[in-house]
């Protein structure tokens, strides 16, 4: 048993097995999430049928996926139809296998992680083309066109977003890029006086436009073009359409965190006297200020069995954060809170967005993208070199 | 192989694996009763009136031009970025003499009308 979990391999593979397994199911509450967002921003309450507070939604929506017949129209191309959805699934999947969750807990850790990452995802675009290019409909079609060419221009000035990022590191490698920013004390988005924030706007324009999401969503304007490129799709197809693009959302969110804001590192990670109230008492206080809070909505939920689950629920919050206290598991747990804490609040910036912009017409997607974006990362590689160089 | 390979391709291979597996298990529970309709392309309600696969526009075409030539640029500064601390000044000035080769290319463009969508 003890070989087993000494060898080098056993991290890696419980790690891969436990993102393959979870992300669906965490892609279904991440759609949760934002429907209840939304619905807040909109004055609604959002899905409250299944489970209480909709709080199983999720796996309701899962269920009917994978029971729902599957349509492939006719005149489609059977054998790209059936594999446009798998290659934008695996694609956006195989990016969680450099993300660093923590010093200890990640897949790999290759010197070109940040390339890998790029590397799949302009695999994932063929996804997409593939997709609506085999559905033999003009709504599909012209999706994929849209998305494809949203995608490569904002690629160009998503790069240059990362390139300045990669400066200031001085690394490919993912684990490399937190690392550098713990010597240096500093969360990469402070770095040369303040500038980096530049690339950061860059980068996150560019990452919503990259994950098509509104005010960037012209591949599936609804309005326009039914359901843009998986317009044909329906059933478990439809559904993985929408885990890669869940999948996309998280991993963007997760190189934004990685490059400019300290991975799995605390805030003020060179200040040692904070530090045991970042690892232990701020996460603590989260998860058991959570579960009280969901305690205050047992009475007032109208069913028995849902008054009996909020309450395990809320029982089971604040024990996790009681977890954090515990100085052994606070080294194992305290990094993965941080990354993913920061994550979620990148992902909830781009549900306020989708909350609050109207979506762009095509030719002012393409203006921002070529006449603003892609000036404004390469000014800001310019200055970023001139400034690095007086830190 | 260099180090840290090898769990990326398994990596791979579960995540190939995951989707195919979901899509031939979900074939074992869902119903498939096709019909005529059901399996014609989604147009509004009304039989499709052409084949998709016709002409577009050539402003897709000019737009994949332009990427293969940026993308390439900012392919060939990501080494000058990681070594960047090592080459200090003298790299500094070398990147600034090809980004402007490419601003003078980028303003050719411009003026050329090749960001214009219309």
């Amino acid at each position: 048993m003890n070989a087993v979990i000494q060898h080098p391999l056993f991290i890696p593979v419980l790690t891969t097995l436990v993102v393959c397994a979870l992300f669906p199911l965490v892609a279904g509450y991440l759609v949760l999430i934002e429907r209840k967002v939304l619905a807040d921003f909109q004055v609604r309450l959002g899905p409250m049928r299944v489970g209480p507070h909709g709080l199983l939604q999720p796996l309701a929506d899962a269920l009917k996926l994978i029971l729902k017949e599957d349509i492939i129209p006719e005149d489609s191309d059977h054998l790209i139809f059936w594999i446009a959805p798998i290659i934008s699934t695996f694609t956006a999947l195989t990016a969680f296998a450099v993300l660093p969750f923590s010093a200890r807990i990640f897949v790999s850790d290759v010197n070109v992680g940040i390339l890998v990452i790029s590397a799949v995802s302009a695999v994932g675009i063929l996804g997409i083309i593939l997709g609506g290019w085999s559905s033999n409909s003009h709504y599909s079609l012209l999706g994929s066109l849209r998305s494809a060419a949203q995608l490569v221009s904002y690629e160009v000035a998503l790069t240059f977003a990362l390139l300045s990022a990669l400066m200031v590191a001085g690394t490919l490698s993912m684990q490399g890029i937190v690392h550098a920013q713990q010597q240096r004390g500093v969360w990469f988005v402070f770095e040369n006086f303040g500038f980096m924030i530049v690339p950061f706007v860059v980068f996150l324009i560019s990452a919503t436009a990259e994950t098509n999401r509104i005010p960037f969503d012209l591949p599936e304007a609804e309005s326009e073009l039914t359901g843009g490129y998986h317009t044909e799709y329906s059933g478990v197809r439809w559904g993985f359409f929408m885990l890669s693009e869940y999948a996309n959302l998280f991993v963007a969110s997760a190189v934004g965190v990685t490059l400019f804001w300290g991975g799995w590192l605390p805030p003020f990670p060179s200040v040692a006297a904070l530090g045991w109230f970042f690892d232990a008492l701020f996460p603590a206080l989260i998860f058991a200020g959570s579960g009280a809070s969901s305690l205050v909505l047992i009475p007032k939920l109208p069913y028995r069995p849902h008054r009996i689950l909020m309450a395990i629920i809320a029982a089971a919050l604040v024990a996790f954060g009681a977890l954090f206290l515990v100085p052994a598991l606070t080294t194992w747990f305290a990094p993965v809170f941080w990354f993913l804490f920061k994550i979620a609040l990148v992902i909830y910036l781009m549900i306020w967005f989708r909350g609050t912009f109207p979506r762009f017409r095509y030719d002012q997607l393409m203006n921002i993208g070529w006449k603003y974006m892609i000036p404004i990362g390469m000014g800001a590689v310019m200055v970023n070199a001139v400034l690095g160089m007086f830190r | 192989m260099p180090p840290g390979y090898l769990p990326l391709f398994i990596f791979l291979a579960v995540a190939i694996l995951l989707p195919t597996l979901t899509l031939v298990a979900a074939r074992l529970v869902r119903p498939s009763a096709p019909s005529r309709t059901k399996l014609e392309p989604y147009e509004c309600g009304i039989k499709a009136a052409s084949n998709s696969r016709g002409r577009y526009t050539v402003r897709f075409y000019i737009i994949a031009i332009l990427f293969v030539i940026f993308d390439v640029e900012t392919i060939f500064l990501l080494p000058w970025a990681v070594q960047y601390r090592t080459l200090g000044w003298f790299g500094v000035a070398e990147v600034f003499v090809f980004l402007s080769i490419l601003i003078v290319g980028y303003i050719w463009a411009y003026k050329k009308g090749a960001f214009e969508w219309v």
